[in-house]
């Protein structure tokens, strides 16, 4: 704990300087622009960077990325919100209740509640990471493939919280998504499934494409489609401040998404989409009565505010196994420890006792970017939100225009535009027939990941079936999916009897 | 200062190099890396353009990056796109040989024109500190005993990991298909379920586990180069096992070349890894020199390919 704050200190002593806090604005400014664009995230942008660490000092450059980092991940949001577009998988869920509420003149207050529930996550993350890193980083290892494949379990209980009226549409969704994750190569076999023979589906079809195809291109095509003479409404903006009323329904949500998605960030095989997909479940069931019918109609505040929280915190997280042990789990994380090793350092458990400096110096910037973000993003929301001027012709050929760009960004090929076309059709005729999109994306993530969790436990336990409930921390987690299947039905059931 | 750093040393080398600076060797070159930004082969053809436009031997390098499945994205599109061209040049290595085989693709390593192999890395077998198991022998017991029951961690399936496994399965006298390998995507979830003793042991490149090694959160069993990385750790070959593997990177030239185009790009790479300042790359970035060319070269990857080849068939993955 002491060494915590003398390093804080020194790390702040260092951060504080003209050149160094040049860097963070710029890193902050870079990342909330490539957040913004679907498809370039972070990683790449930071890829792109790496000559730089010829040039720059060591300190500078960590400075800039970690800047991009966390820039990255308020910006994700603000195209989920306005324009149904998420910019990475994390901001996939804000879209949900997001997008209902900009189209229903409650932009501002969603963007707002956006840039603050990711400044309170990413303070309690970076807090996080200060003074809890070495802990929860020996607890998360202790999780192994049987675990994870519980949680992942855990997870598509969620999706019940979006199958929308009909259970079998609903399914057939899901069902759609878990067959577009199996496109690619296996990764216990190296073989190739579903692929049809064309080499850029080898590595799977990326979610966020079929996110933006489903939720933007879908739904613009079918706009296209109904579009009737009538005179065009013109999109109410709105308030844009938060109200006194969306302070209190958010701050709960943004505490528990930063609490939930912290620990998966640490963790391994965690990332940013299951706390999302938890939080969304978690704010749905907690809501208020008296708001519960905003959640999948208008809109409602509290499924942006947790998810949003959720996401950021697990962004910090990912950096706790990168700098305790030199770990990297997520695409961003490899990257960066690549510039380490471009600076003749390279990270491991000991980065902490040789690169004291330039460690603290990194997590003081952590503080500062954030600080800068919700600066510069607070006043853009006003910005931002006059986007919903556009009449909607306009609004909607543009967000073609941009989903295409930002799809054509994540890998320059066009494989990946007949992909977002294809699955943009078949979006709209989704849209038509009342099936729902987002279960269609939970599948996606969450199945190849259960899949592969799932075959690697079996294989360390040489087939045993019982490794999910012999491992006590697999069951625990197992019972709780139940309870959250079954409780609130059973409780209902219950509560109905009583006189 | 460091800017004007670069450029003492630029000069410094023009002094050595002498006149190539008049006239470059190649007036430009077009560098493909089948991977990612920021990856292993990404970084060595990055090293290379450095080193190379720094001593004036190429005028200009553009690069273009497709990454994906171990490359087998990457190279049809390469050897289509570059057919003959003598001005091209592809990063990749013993990933994409496994890579290309167990995908299936109609494309191959022999479709290219070997110009040179530049490194290599020789992978490290480990088990977790807390782990039973002391020394290489008793993890060859544990393998011969119970291979089913002696889960191993790697890369994916069908990699330079996946084959050592098989090929000590082989030299201890079981079959490649009875291990228990259990595949994680990227190295973070690979080390992650061995510090926390998820598996039995790991296999990867060194450079992944060094510092684990180091900080002692992992043991190192043995290195599976010819000779020993780090003197305290024995090779697999002088424990009593044949098997000699690396994860080797190089670069190749597209097919249909003419053989004066390929002699050329074949003594650029000699000038090249000849300068004091690759000499100081490969020591910056801890790679191994592994510098080959022609027959030479051409006639060990025809062994790497066959070897390879056969234990991926003898695990059923090819």
């Amino acid at each position: 704990m002491m060494d915590s704050i003398a390093g804080l200190q020194l790390g702040f002593a260092n951060a504080l300087t003209l050149g160094n806090l040049g860097w963070a604005l710029l890193g902050c400014f870079l990342g909330t622009a490539i957040g913004v664009l679907p498809g370039i995230g972070p990683a790449l942008t930071i890829a792109l960077l790496l000559p730089i660490t010829f040039k720059v000092e060591a300190t500078g450059a960590f400075i800039l990325f970690c800047g991009v980092f966390y820039g990255a991940m308020y910006g994700g949001s603000t195209t989920s919100i306005l324009l149904n577009t998420p910019g990475e998988s994390g901001s996939i869920i804000t879209a949900l209740e997001g997008a209902k509420m900009a189209r229903n003149g409650r932009a501002g207050p969603a963007l707002a509640t956006a840039a603050i529930g990711s400044f309170v996550a990413g303070t309690i993350g970076t807090l996080g990471i200060s003074f809890l890193g070495p802990v929860v980083v020996d607890l998360a290892l202790k999780l192994g493939p049987a675990e994870y494949f519980s949680l992942m379990l855990l997870c598509f209980v969620t999706v019940s919280a979006v199958l929308g009226g009909s259970a079998l549409r609903g399914l057939t969704s899901l069902f759609f998504g878990l067959l577009l994750g199996l496109v690619g190569i296996d990764l216990q076999t190296g073989q190739p499934r579903m692929t049809l023979g064309v080499p850029e589906l080898l590595d799977g079809v990326n979610v966020v494409l079929v996110a933006v195809a489903l939720f933007a291109v879908g739904e613009t095509l079918y706009m296209a489609w109904r579009h009737t003479n009538a005179a065009p409404s013109v999109r109410q903006v709105g308030s844009i401040m938060m109200t006194r009323q969306d302070w209190k329904r958010s701050i709960g949500p943004w505490f528990r998404g930063s609490l939930l998605g912290f620990p998966f960030g640490v963790m391994p095989a965690g990332g940013t989409e299951m706390p999302t997909m938890l939080s969304y479940y978690a704010e749905r069931k907690l809501v208020k009565p008296e708001h519960a019918k905003e959640f999948g109609t208008t809109g409602a505040i509290e499924g942006v505010a947790g998810p949003e929280a959720a996401n950021n915190a697990a962004a910090a997280g990912i950096l706790v196994p990168m700098l305790t042990l030199g770990l990297p789990t997520s695409a961003t994380a490899a990257i960066m420890l690549s510039a380490f090793q471009s600076y003749g350092i390279n990270p491991g458990p000991l980065l902490f006792e040789q690169q004291g400096a330039l460690v603290w110096t990194l997590i003081a910037s952590l503080y500062i970017a954030n600080i800068m973000l919700v600066v510069l993003n607070l006043p853009l929301v006003g910005l931002w939100a006059r986007i919903l001027k556009i009449p909607q012709p306009q609004l909607y050929a543009g967000i073609l225009v941009f989903a295409t760009i930002g799809t054509y960004g994540i890998s320059n090929s066009v494989t990946d535009l007949v992909l977002l076309y294809v699955i943009g059709i078949i979006g709209m005729f989704m849209r038509r027939f009342d099936f729902p999109t987002a279960p269609v994306v939970i599948g996606m993530i969450l199945g190849p990941m259960a899949e592969q969790a799932m075959r690697q436990a079996l294989t360390i336990s040489e087939g045993d079936w019982t490794t999910f409930l012999t491992r006590p921390v697999s069951l625990a987690i197992l019972i709780l999916a139940l309870v959250a299947l079954v409780g609130p039905r059973l409780y209902g059931r219950l509560v109905n009897r009583a006189p | 200062m460091t800017r004007r750093r670069h450029l003492l040393a630029a000069a410094g080398l023009l002094a050595v190099t002498g006149q190539t600076q008049a006239q470059p060797r190649l007036p430009s070159l077009y560098m493909f890396i089948p991977a990612g930004p920021g990856g292993g082969w990404d970084g060595l053809g990055r090293a290379i353009e450095q080193v190379a436009r720094q001593a004036g031997l190429v005028g200009s390098f553009q690069f273009e990056n497709v990454g994906g499945a171990g490359g087998s994205v990457g190279l049809p599109r390469f050897v289509s796109q570059r057919r003959g061209r003598p001005d091209a040049l592809m990063v990749t290595g013993s990933i994409m040989v496994g890579a290309t085989l167990t995908n299936k693709t109609p494309v191959g390593m022999k479709d290219l024109t070997p110009v040179a192999r530049m490194t290599e890395e020789a992978g490290v077998v480990v088990v977790p500190a807390s782990s039973d198991i002391k020394d290489i022998k008793g993890l060859f017991e544990a393998l011969k005993a119970n291979p089913g029951g002696t889960s191993i961690a790697g890369g994916s399936a069908g990699g330079t990991d996946h084959i050592t496994l098989g090929l000590i399965l082989k030299a201890l006298g079981r079959s490649a298909k009875e291990g228990s390998y259990v595949a994680f995507a990227g190295g973070g979830p690979a080390q992650a379920a061995i510090l926390g003793a998820q598996v039995k042991a790991g296999i990867s490149g060194y450079s992944e586990f060094a510092e684990q090694i180091k900080s002692g959160r992992m043991r190192a069993l043995a290195t599976t180069g010819e000779q020993r990385l780090d003197p305290s750790i024995p090779t697999l070959k002088e424990s009593g096992v044949d098997v000699v593997m690396t994860n080797w990177r190089g670069v190749f030239a597209p097919p249909g070349i003419r053989p004066d185009a390929r002699d050329k790009l074949v003594a650029l790479m000699t000038e090249i890894h000849a300068l004091p300042a690759w000499t100081e790359m490969l020591k910056t970035r801890e790679w191994a020199d592994a510098f080959l060319t022609g027959d030479a070269f051409s006639a060990f990857l025809a062994q790497d390919v066959t070897q390879t080849e056969a234990v991926l068939k003898e695990i059923g993955l090819a």
